[in-house]
């Protein structure tokens, strides 16, 4: 049910822009106000969590180790997964956030008879998760070529690497490809995989119909329904916006404006959405701190003043035992007072 | 609560119908409530320990009164809804960790059956993942745009009596070992969770007695056993009698003596039972041989923390002891023992709660010189650190055939593994003394299992549950034992040494348990030593 919502709701979106924008004034609407609108939202809201975020304290050095940490000479230091300097959590944080590090390592386990547990390597999601955000980065990079003029020459050799395969006319883009792919995998994953498929939530299958939603309309237009739009018009538009000065010149073409609403949908959401792990990966307490927590103090701003139970109120109580015992004390025993 | 037969057992963890073994739940998560019956939850503190705790300075366990899991009514306080709300806004201002991983899953499930307590039990809330969302769930609801909109369709909903169970529940079937925070691509680290969760429910008089009773009892006597000073006292005078007895040579010992060099705090479980016992006397003999100027603290007699598994100011309480004690005697360093979250406490917690310890001196190893750089700040030196380094510079003397009736293997502890990163002293260690092998590698080191009785669910009521949430570790176990022969399960942590034990005599009789230092004593040559041939180590009956 949960997926089959996010359907209606991406459906819903298509409608509204797909109807919306070919009522006459409306394109403004769709072209203008709402990419300015979902833009700040997104700018704000994004800001808006970091900044919450950022306020609360890290009050504990609770870096999750994943190899040996520094200590004796002839001990080998893993230095990316017990990060001991600032360069190494860098490192550690690099690899995490470009190369997907802890999903590499997955495993996937099974129970036979016996009992017995197996772990075995499974890379599947770290691939279907690599394969969908690269689409997604390369995709939104080509998009500059719409808000830039001239096009910059790196954006050219981008188009070029992604369509090497030069497979159709117009040239397919691997990451068209990629993106749909990706997104389907990690859809369908949710549904397939038992346990995953007990976790979702709406908020899980939404932003990937959504995306899917994106993915596809934008496909359409530049490989099916190209003679719909102007392309002309459309970096006009795009160069407006980004200029501060949008126009909207001939009729663009409903496929666009719902591409573009989708779009709107999608940056509206991201701060409200668990999509913000894109930012929130930076500052993971067990990711982004150094294994030096012995070595130099971490400062708790909210310390509370606790003390312990007092030794002296330890040996009031046990002071005779203590002695008995011989085991030193601080203030020695009251003389028994001698009882005829 | 009788503990299934292994058969039973065996069968059940396979074929029971459970999301580990391909059974797919029918009803959204929210509908199942969560079910206490004798034997799935440990027993509630009792009435006069939470009250005892409530009336020290700096602690607050309010609420305190007699109160049973199987009941419908658990007799919370009138206001307990606001209490909880209040709580997590408070620690939501407090902790970054909470807020971020509250905020950022994206319900891979990349940790789902990382969990032991998953693949034993098979109950989805079980899963990393689930077990936070008990938690993120009401988060949702009461902190966030999205959930106060869309309420259940965002993943939000109230907070009520029955989450509150839930969380009781699910908050103690986590050994907060951090398996699954290796496993997330954020790092989203469940222990964080638990250990919120678990403050919570205390707030509202919501605890367990295995882990308010030895609070209690280490605040007052200085060690989770309770034990008071003079019995602490023989009780590691008997060990130093075993050790003259085995070896010809009599360990010297002191407490509380001021001026020593050293002060060693070690879990006081050690002093206490089997097979703990052997390990202490490990440390005795080492420190005999080396001729340590050390000395014992029957004041801080405990390195354990169970404040750890209860709320932030109890540990810092209850760690406070360490430092105090070490200003009173004037030493100038702390060497601790061998357990595991004792030494999340000393690595991650000690020197921000109660530093800084500028009454001591930067750790240097008086026989070998050796400064303990990584150490500087907080002045504690892991045993196995000490010892390895005593080893490299070929101060100790070893006979490796002593250990001949032994065959080991050796579980890291979660939390030495994956909150300090001590993985390979303890090898080094092993290396020099005995024949062993490692455990299948997706089993150890960073990813190893918990023992799945920890953070105070050592307890007997709910026996069935640790044998299943230690099944990975004893299955990983039985591979080498099948393979290799392994006789020994060698480990760094008190609560292994007890809970291993028993897991080991249910899944893998013949395989026992032992600490590092217990192994190291076995295969010391000691000087002027006069041992018999003690074919069983220091185990021999003599």
């Amino acid at each position: 049910m949960k997926y089959a919502f996010s359907f209606l709701a991406v459906i819903a979106l298509v409608l509204i822009a797909g109807l919306g924008s070919q009522i006459p004034g409306m394109p403004y609407l769709f072209g203008v106000a709402l990419p300015y609108l979902a833009l700040m939202i997104f700018l704000g809201g994004c800001v808006y969590r970091v900044v919450q975020w950022a306020k609360s304290p890290v009050p504990f050095s609770i870096q999750t180790t994943c190899g040996q940490g520094k200590s004796l000479d002839f001990i080998k230091h893993d230095r990316l997964e017990a990060p001991n300097t600032t360069a190494e959590v860098v490192a550690r944080m690099f690899l995490e956030i470009v190369t997907f590090r802890s999903l590499f390592r997955n495993t996937k386990s099974e129970i036979y008879d016996g009992p017995q547990i197996t772990y075995e390597s499974s890379k599947w999601l770290w691939m279907f998760a690599l394969i969908f955000h690269y689409s997604f980065l390369v995709i939104v990079v080509r998009h500059m070529r719409l808000f830039l003029d001239p096009v910059p020459v790196w954006i050219s050799w981008l188009e070029y690497g992604d369509g090497l395969f030069q497979v159709g006319a117009p040239t397919w883009y691997i990451t068209d490809i990629g993106l749909l792919a990706g997104v389907a995998l990690l859809f369908s994953r949710r549904l397939i995989t038992r346990h995953v498929r007990f976790i979702s939530l709406m908020n899980d299958y939404f932003p990937l119909v959504l995306i899917f939603g994106i993915a596809l309309s934008g496909i359409l237009m530049r490989y099916f329904l190209r003679t719909d739009i102007d392309i002309v018009n459309i970096k006009q538009l795009a160069v407006g916006l980004v200029t501060f000065s949008p126009t909207i010149g001939a009729e663009i073409g409903a496929i666009f404006y719902i591409h573009l609403f989708l779009v709107c949908a999608l940056l509206a959401y991201f701060p409200f959405s668990k999509l913000m792990h894109f930012a929130g990966v930076f500052m993971s307490p067990t990711r982004n701190m150094k294994n030096t927590s012995r070595a130099k103090r971490h400062i708790n701003p909210w310390n509370p003043r606790i003390l312990p139970h007092s030794y002296a109120g330890y040996e009031d109580e046990f002071r005779e035992f203590m002695v008995d015992a011989g085991i030193p004390v601080e203030k020695e025993l009251a003389p028994k007072k001698d009882e005829d | 609560m009788a503990v299934p037969k292994l058969e039973q057992l065996s069968k059940s963890v396979v074929q029971g119908p459970s999301l580990a073994t391909g059974a797919i739940p029918t009803m959204d998560w929210m509908e199942y409530p969560a079910v206490f019956k004798s034997g799935n939850y440990a027993y509630p503190a009792k009435s006069e320990k939470v009250a005892y705790l409530d009336s020290q300075s700096g602690l607050h366990f309010p609420n305190s009164r007699e109160w049973s899991p199987e009941d419908d009514d658990w007799k919370l306080p009138a206001d307990w809804k606001e209490i909880i709300l209040k709580g997590l806004k408070e620690r939501l201002e407090k902790f970054r960790s909470l807020k971020i991983f509250m905020d950022c899953c994206v319900r891979c499930g990349a940790c789902a059956d990382k969990c032991h307590f998953f693949l034993g039990t098979g109950d989805p809330k079980n899963m990393p993942v689930m077990r936070a969302e008990l938690l993120r769930s009401v988060y949702r609801n009461d902190f966030t745009l999205a959930g106060k909109i869309l309420g259940k369709m965002a993943g939000a909903r109230e907070m009520t009596v029955a989450v509150l169970k839930e969380w009781f529940m699910y908050s103690y079937q986590c050994t907060e070992c951090r398996r699954c925070s290796v496993f997330c691509p954020y790092g989203i680290d469940t222990a964080e969770v638990t250990m919120m969760l678990r403050e919570l429910l205390h707030l509202v008089g919501v605890g367990i007695n295995w882990v308010l009773e030895p609070v209690s009892n280490s605040n007052r006597t200085g060690n989770h056993m309770g034990l008071q000073p003079h019995t602490f006292k023989d009780n590691v005078e008997f060990l130093v009698d075993d050790v003259e007895s085995l070896t010809g040579v009599r360990p010297n010992v002191s407490f509380n003596r001021k001026g020593a060099e050293v002060l060693f705090i070690t879990p006081s479980a050690d002093v206490f039972a089997e097979p703990g016992l052997y390990t202490a006397m490990g440390y005795l003999t080492l420190f005999e041989a080396i001729g340590l100027d050390y000395t014992w603290s029957t004041y801080a007699s405990e390195g354990g923390n169970f404040g750890l598994f209860t709320n932030n100011e109890t540990m810092k309480k209850l760690n406070a002891k360490m430092y105090a004690e070490a200003k009173r005697l004037g030493v100038k360093y702390i060497i601790g023992g061998e357990c595991g979250h004792m030494w999340r406490v000393v690595h991650q917690y000690m020197d921000t709660m109660n530093g800084p310890a500028d009454f001591l001196e930067k750790p240097v190893s008086p026989i070998t010189g050796t400064v303990f750089e990584n150490a500087a700040s907080t002045k504690m030196v892991h045993i196995s650190e000490f010892t390895a380094d005593l080893i490299k510079h070929g101060k100790l003397k070893f006979d490796k055939s002593r250990n001949s009736h032994v065959k080991a293997t050796y579980h890291d502890s979660c939390n030495t593994a994956r909150a300090m990163g001590l993985l390979d002293e303890p090898r080094y260690i092993l290396d020099h003394i005995v024949d062993w092998v490692e455990m299948p590698e997706n089993t150890i080191r960073e990813q190893t299992f918990c023992c799945g009785s920890g953070t105070g669910l050592n307890t007997d009521e709910i026996m069935e549950l640790r044998m299943r949430s230690g099944l990975p570790r004893a299955n990983a176990v039985k591979y080498v034992h099948d393979k290799h022969d392994v006789n020994m399960l060698a480990c760094v942590c008190a609560i292994d040494r007890a809970t291993l034990t028993s897991l080991m005599d249910y899944w893998n009789p013949g395989v026992r348990v032992c600490g590092i230092s217990e192994l190291l004593a076995n295969a010391l040559v000691l000087e002027g030593e006069n041992r018999a041939d003690l074919d069983d180590g220091f185990r021999t009956m003599l």
